[in-house]
């Protein structure tokens, strides 16, 4: 037999109004409250981020806490494979060090000449200042990639500032709590960076992904560019310092990919620049 | 009497198994695995399957904090995730009013349309008045797996259902 209407409506009012048993809310009363939170997070009510603040500096330690022995042993699996590839990755390096060491020379001449001749055209120089940071939550969803770290206001941390690791641009500052700082990661889908590529040195923004790659896009000259060139922050904006490496083109049935030189999953600790026009 | 006790002891334990796997897998972010092609959501099959079975073993306050832990630890507008999850759930309740003799397939199918709804309301709720970038295609792969895998999970709270706590609320 079909179940009636009221049948259908006994069964709703039911199962979001009553109380089930040992339960103290009601379903509805619920999904209003979550819904209300909803509202307040979209307008920004000042005592919704107050709440925020709170929520996110226990939940982000708590899971720092519970996810301690995975991630020890995670740490612990990628070194044991480290340790198998090193013979392999001995000649690599050995190889590169002969390379880098060529090079050095050329480049050291290269940065004080450009220093001295942005003197002269009197263009603004860049100091920076460095806090390094330790990594507590590295929970990435597939949808959305992010970190957590352990500074935050209390260390001057500043929202958009750039993120590293040793050399490489990895993301910037996006949300910012007392003792705690969410980083948004280049492989974001919602990250999108003014970069410059070399050496066709064609201006673009780089979008994340989604996953282990990032997207060029709203490029001019998209024939110009080639397979490994390198992709530096622009420093449009004035939120990133020029410069800062960031990944090689690959490209691919004509997208243009950027490979990240830093894999994201295996970061434990980062440095935020803070940067600021230097007088001549 | 020192038996009476300690069965009331380890039965207690048994009964808060459920929401203490429902935090560790919100705090350890089960539902987003690092994989990019391999991936489910572990607190939505564990959400549904108790509210279906034993609704008085995860309270909906519990199913509300958990959903708010999510949300803090992924970055998400407050709200969104306990929304889905309490979606989720009211699915199980109605299956649950609605059944009179089990089946798991039932369950199974009904499962499937419980986890396309919250999906795709999650999905609303972010792109529309968030303004936040989605991989459709990732929602998607996940939600398949979720749907496959719940029958497996199924059977695992389903032995420790039987053998540890017992079918019938208090």
């Amino acid at each position: 037999m079909e179940p009636s209407r009221d049948d259908f409506i006994i069964a709703i009012r039911s199962t979001f109004l009553k109380k089930g048993n040992k339960q103290r809310f009601s379903l509805f009363a619920l999904i209003i409250i979550s819904l209300i939170l909803l509202i307040f997070s979209k307008y920004n009510f000042k005592f919704i981020n107050y709440i925020k603040l709170g929520v996110n500096e226990t939940v982000y330690r708590g899971s720092f806490i519970v996810s301690a022995p995975l991630k020890f042993l995670d740490t612990k699996y990628f070194e044991i494979k480290e340790h198998f590839k090193l013979y392999k990755n001995y000649q690599v390096l050995t190889k590169d060090l002969e390379t880098l060491k060529k090079q050095k020379y050329d480049s050291e001449f290269l940065v004080f000449e450009n220093k001295r001749l942005k003197k002269v055209i009197e263009d603004i120089n860049y100091s920076s200042n460095e806090i390094i940071a330790k990594i507590l939550v590295d929970k990435q969803s597939p949808f959305l990639r992010s970190v957590v770290i352990n500074k935050g206001s209390k260390n001057n941390i500043e929202k958009g500032m750039a993120v590293l690791n040793e050399y490489h641009l990895i993301g910037k500052v996006e949300e910012v709590n007392y003792t705690t700082s969410r980083v948004l990661l280049l492989s974001d889908l919602n990250s999108k960076i003014p970069v410059i590529i070399e050496p066709e040195g064609i201006k673009a923004i780089l979008s994340g992904g989604g996953d282990s790659l990032g997207e060029i896009k709203y490029q001019k000259g998209k024939s110009l560019i080639s397979n490994d060139s390198i992709v530096y922050s622009s420093g449009s904006g004035g939120i990133l310092k020029a410069g800062i490496p960031i990944g090689k083109i690959k490209i691919n049935n004509q997208k243009i990919n950027v490979k990240f030189f830093k894999d994201f999953n295996q970061i434990s600790f980062v440095k935020i620049l803070s940067f600021s026009e230097e007088k001549n | 009497m020192i038996n009476i006790y300690k069965n009331n002891i380890s039965l207690f334990i048994y009964r808060t198994i459920p929401l203490i796997l429902l935090y560790i897998s919100v705090l350890l972010q089960l539902d987003n695995e690092r994989n990019d092609y391999f991936n489910f959501n572990f607190p939505q099959i564990l959400i549904f399957y108790w509210c279906l079975k034993r609704n008085d073993l995860l309270g909906y306050g519990f199913i509300f904090f958990a959903g708010i832990v999510n949300d803090t630890l992924v970055g998400l507008p407050l709200g969104v995730t306990s929304f889905c999850y309490l979606v989720l759930c009211g699915f199980a309740a109605y299956l649950r009013t609605i059944t009179l003799s089990p089946s798991l397939i039932k369950d199974w199918f009904f499962f499937l349309l419980a986890i396309f709804v919250t999906n795709s309301l999650n999905f609303i709720i972010l792109y529309l008045f968030f303004d936040v970038e989605l991989k459709v295609a990732k929602i998607f792969l996940n939600t398949s797996f979720t749907f496959l895998l719940y029958i497996i999970f199924s059977a695992i709270f389903d032995f420790f259902l039987k053998n540890f706590i017992g079918l019938k609320n208090d």
